[in-house]
C-alpha cells in the first residue's frame, strides 16, 4: 500500500468552507470551472420501464437522446451558466461494453448540438456500474467482470465523456451483512480493510485510463454502503446512529480514490464528499431535496451547504403535468443553483450556509454530521489515522462523540433507542484491537466465503501483517 | 400446564442463554415438543414481527431474536420425530436476471426465515430457468422477485411467463417487490401479490399460503 496522502486538511477556516468554491476546483477544457465560484445542475436520469437487449438497444438510445435534448433546451431556455449531464450506466449497459459506448455517443452528440447551436456549455459524467458481484464473478481483478468494467470505462470516455465515475462496490458484502446486524467491527472491516485495498487497485485503473483519454477522474461514492444504512434508517430498520457514523466510516474509503489521482467533482450521492472536500480541497457533487424522485432523506437542505454541483441523484424519463421528469428536474436544479449562486454574489453566501445547515441539522444524526463545523472537527481527528484501518475506526469513535456530545448540548434530538445504540457502538469499537493483522485475521475467520472470499481479491494476509 | 411467558420473553429480548435455560426447563418437566415449539419460541418470534412491523424494533433486535428461537429448537428437535414442524412452507427468493441489487431481497428473506418459512435464497441477476430449477429441486410453493431497476422489473414478467411455460404456474403463487415495482405492475404482469415491504410480504406470504 502506498503511504497516505492529505495528513492535514485542506481548510482550516471555516469561512472558506462553502459551497460553489473548491480549494481545487477542477477547470474544464471548455472554460467551465467546478468549484470556481459557480454552483451548477448536474442532472442524473435513467430509462422508464423497458428491458435492455439487442433488440431494445435503438430504443434505449432514443430515449436517452429525447432525455438530453429535454434536458439542454431547458438549460439553454433558463440561461444556465453551464450544465452537468450525469449517466449511470445500467448493468446492461457494462455487461456489454460497446452498448455503453453507444450511449455516450449518443449523449455527448446532443450536448455538442447545443454547444455549437446555442453555445449551452456541459460535461459529461459517465459512471460505470460495478459489475462485479454475482455468481459468475472469478476475481476482483481479472476475468470476464473486471475486463468489461475497464473496457466501458476506457470507450466512454473515448466516446467524449468529461469525467469518468464509480460506485464502488469492493467489500460490499461485508458491508450488508454489518448493517443488518449493526455491526461496526464488521463495517470498519468491509470499508477501512477490504474496500480501500479495492479502491487503490480499481482507481488507479481509471486514472490510468483517463490520464490516456484526456479525461477526467472524478470520483466514487459509498452508494452500495452508507446509502444502504441511509435507507435502511430512513425505514427505521437501523438505528439512525448507525447511519451516521457509517456515513463518516465510508469517507475515509471514498477518500483513496482522490490518493490515488480522482480530482472531482465527487460523485452526488456520496453525501460523504463534504468530508472529502474538507480534507483534500476537491470541488463535489450533492444531492438533497432534489433526490426525493429517487430517494427520501434527512439532508435536504444541509447537503447544499458544501456543493459544488446540485443533482437530483436519478429520475426516470416518465411524463409529469410540467413535462418529462428529467426536464422538469433540470428546472429545479437551475433554479436552486441560481438562488445559491446569487447569495454569493451578494455576498451572503456563509448566511445561505447556515440557514441550509440549521435548517436541518437538529431532526437527524445523519444531517448533523454533514454540518460543515462538524464537517471540519471530525475531519481534523480522521487525518490524524496513519492507515485506512486507523482513520476508519478513528472515523467511527470521532463521531460517536460529536453525536453524544451534540445531544448533550442541545443542538441535536436523539431518542432513548438512538442513545442506546450509541452506547452498543462504543462498546463495540472498544473491543477492536488496534493492530490491523490481528483483526484482519478475526474478521476473516468470522467471514463466509459467500460474504468475502479473500482469493478473489487477492487479499494476503502477510501483507497485511507486515 | 407449563407457563410459556418466559420463554416468549426470553425469544422477545434474543437472550439465547434465557432461551436455552427456559427450554431445557420445559423439556425437563415433560412438554410437548411442538408445544414449546408453537406457544414458546414461535410464540415469543411472532411478537418480535408485530413489534417489527409497527417500528418498534430494529433488524438487528430481530434477527438476535431468531438466533435466540433458532437456539431453541436445536434443543427440541431430538424429541421429535419426523422434523417437518417448522417449515411453514418453501419460498424460492431471488432479485431479477440483469439486476444485482441484494440487501432489500436478503432482509425479506430474512423475514421470512424469521417466520418460519424456509428460505431458497437464489441471489441476485437470477434467469427465468434458476428460478423454475429451484422451485422444481426444493417444491417451493411461493416465488418471491425483486427489483430496484426500471430496466429489470420486466424480467419478472419473462419470469412468470416461464412458469406458465412449464405448465407450473397454478402450483406456485408468485410474489413480487422492490422499489419501482407497484400493485398496479403486479396486476399487470399476472403476479399473485405486491408487498411494499419486508413485514407486509411476511403477510402476504402467510395469506397466500392459507
Amino acid at each position: 500500500m502506498a503511504s497516505l496522502q492529505f495528513n492535514e486538511l485542506a481548510y482550516t477556516n471555516l469561512d472558506e468552507f462553502i459551497y460553489g468554491h473548491a480549494k481545487k476546483p477542477v477547470v474544464c477544457s471548455n472554460g467551465m470551472v467546478i468549484g470556481g465560484g459557480t454552483v451548477y445542475p448536474e442532472v442524473n436520469l435513467t430509462l422508464p420501464t423497458m428491458l435492455i437487449n439487442t433488440e431494445t438497444m435503438p430504443k434505449v438510445l432514443s430515449q436517452y437522446e429525447e432525455m438530453i435534448h429535454g434536458i439542454c433546451s431547458k438549460a439553454h431556455e433558463l440561461l444556465s451558466p453551464g450544465i452537468i449531464i450525469e449517466i449511470e450506466l445500467l448493468p446492461p449497459c457494462t455487461f456489454n461494453p460497446q452498448w455503453g459506448i453507444d450511449v455516450t455517443k449518443v449523449v455527448k452528440g446532443v450536448m455538442n448540438e447545443y454547444y455549437s447551436k446555442f453555445g449551452l456549455k456541459s460535461l459529461l459524467r459517465m459512471t460505470v456500474v460495478d459489475i462485479r458481484e454475482g455468481k459468475t464473478l472469478t476475481h476482483m481483478y481479472k476475468g470476464e467482470h473486471w475486463d468489461n468494467v475497464i473496457k466501458t470505462f476506457r470507450g466512454c470516455a473515448e466516446a467524449g465523456a468529461d469525467f469518468l465515475a464509480i460506485e464502488s462496490i469492493g467489500g460490499k458484502h461485508l458491508h450488508d451483512e454489518a448493517v443488518m446486524n449493526c455491526d461496526l467491527p464488521r463495517a470498519l472491516f468491509s470499508l477501512g480493510v477490504v474496500g480501500c485495498r479495492d479502491m487503490v487497485a480499481l482507481w488507479d485503473e481509471i486514472v490510468k485510463i483517463s490520464t490516456e483519454t484526456n479525461c477526467i477522474p472524478s470520483g466514487d461514492t459509498a452508494c452500495g454502503f452508507a446509502n444502504t444504512s441511509m435507507v435502511m434508517a430512513h425505514k427505521n430498520f437501523i438505528p439512525k446512529v448507525f447511519a451516521a457514523i457509517d456515513r463518516v466510516m465510508c469517507a475515509v474509503r471514498t477518500l483513496v480514490a482522490v490518493e490515488r489521482g480522482a480530482l472531482g467533482p465527487d460523485k452526488d450521492c456520496g453525501y460523504e464528499g463534504v468530508y472529502l472536500k474538507a480534507i483534500t480541497g476537491i470541488p463535489i457533487s450533492m444531492e438533497g431535496r432534489t433526490a426525493a424522485c429517487a430517494h427520501s432523506s434527512s439532508v435536504g437542505n444541509i447537503a447544499a451547504c458544501l456543493a459544488d454541483c446540485w443533482s437530483n441523484e436519478s429520475v426516470e424519463n416518465v411524463r409529469l403535468l410540467g413535462g418529462m421528469a428529467p426536464t422538469v428536474y433540470t428546472e429545479h436544479l437551475i433554479y436552486d443553483c441560481r438562488i445559491m449562486n446569487v447569495a454569493s454574489a451578494r455576498g451572503f453566501a456563509l448566511e445561505m450556509r447556515d440557514i441550509l445547515s440549521e435548517s436541518d441539522r437538529m431532526y437527524d444524526p445523519q444531517a448533523y454530521i454533514l454540518d460543515p463545523g462538524v464537517v471540519i472537527k471530525i475531519s481534523q481527528e480522521i487525518v490524524k489515522g496513519k492507515t485506512h484501518f486507523e482513520r476508519t475506526k478513528i472515523a467511527a469513535s470521532a463521531t460517536i462523540k460529536e453525536l453524544r456530545s451534540a445531544f448533550q448540548d442541545g443542538l441535536l434530538q436523539l431518542d432513548t433507542k438512538e442513545l442506546k445504540y450509541l452506547d452498543i457502538f462504543e462498546k463495540q469499537l472498544k473491543l477492536i484491537p488496534n493492530d490491523e493483522a490481528e483483526f484482519t485475521q478475526f474478521m476473516i475467520k468470522n467471514s463466509t466465503l459467500d460474504k468475502f472470499d479473500p482469493a478473489k481479491y487477492d487479499f494476503n494476509f502477510d501483507v497485511v501483517a507486515k | 400446564m407449563f407457563d410459556f411467558t418466559g420463554l416468549s420473553n426470553a425469544v422477545i429480548e434474543g437472550d439465547n442463554d434465557q432461551v436455552q435455560a427456559k427450554v431445557k426447563e420445559a423439556i425437563s418437566a415433560n412438554v410437548d415438543p411442538l408445544a414449546i415449539i408453537n406457544q414458546g419460541l414461535i410464540g415469543g418470534m411472532n411478537v418480535v414481527g408485530q413489534r417489527f412491523k409497527v417500528n418498534d424494533m430494529f433488524v438487528p433486535e430481530v434477527l438476535m431474536s431468531a438466533r435466540s428461537m433458532n437456539a431453541g429448537i436445536e434443543l427440541v428437535k431430538p424429541l421429535l420425530a419426523g422434523g417437518e414442524m417448522t417449515n411453514r412452507g418453501t419460498v424460492i427468493i431471488g432479485t431479477v436476471k440483469g439486476d444485482l441489487h441484494d440487501i432489500g431481497k436478503s432482509l425479506v428473506g430474512m423475514m421470512l426465515e424469521c417466520s418460519g418459512f424456509k428460505v431458497i435464497d437464489l441471489g441476485v441477476d437470477v434467469s427465468p430457468e434458476e428460478f423454475i430449477a429451484a422451485i422444481k429441486e426444493n417444491d417451493g410453493k411461493i416465488l418471491a422477485l425483486s427489483a430496484l431497476l426500471t430496466t429489470t422489473m420486466l424480467s419478472m414478467k419473462s419470469t412468470i411467463e416461464e412458469c406458465v411455460e412449464q405448465g407450473m404456474r397454478n402450483d406456485i403463487k408468485v410474489i413480487i417487490g422492490g422499489a419501482p415495482i407497484s400493485q398496479e405492475f403486479s396486476d399487470q404482469i399476472g403476479a399473485d401479490g405486491y408487498a411494499g415491504d419486508a413485514a407486509a410480504a411476511v403477510e402476504l406470504v402467510a395469506k397466500l399460503l392459507q
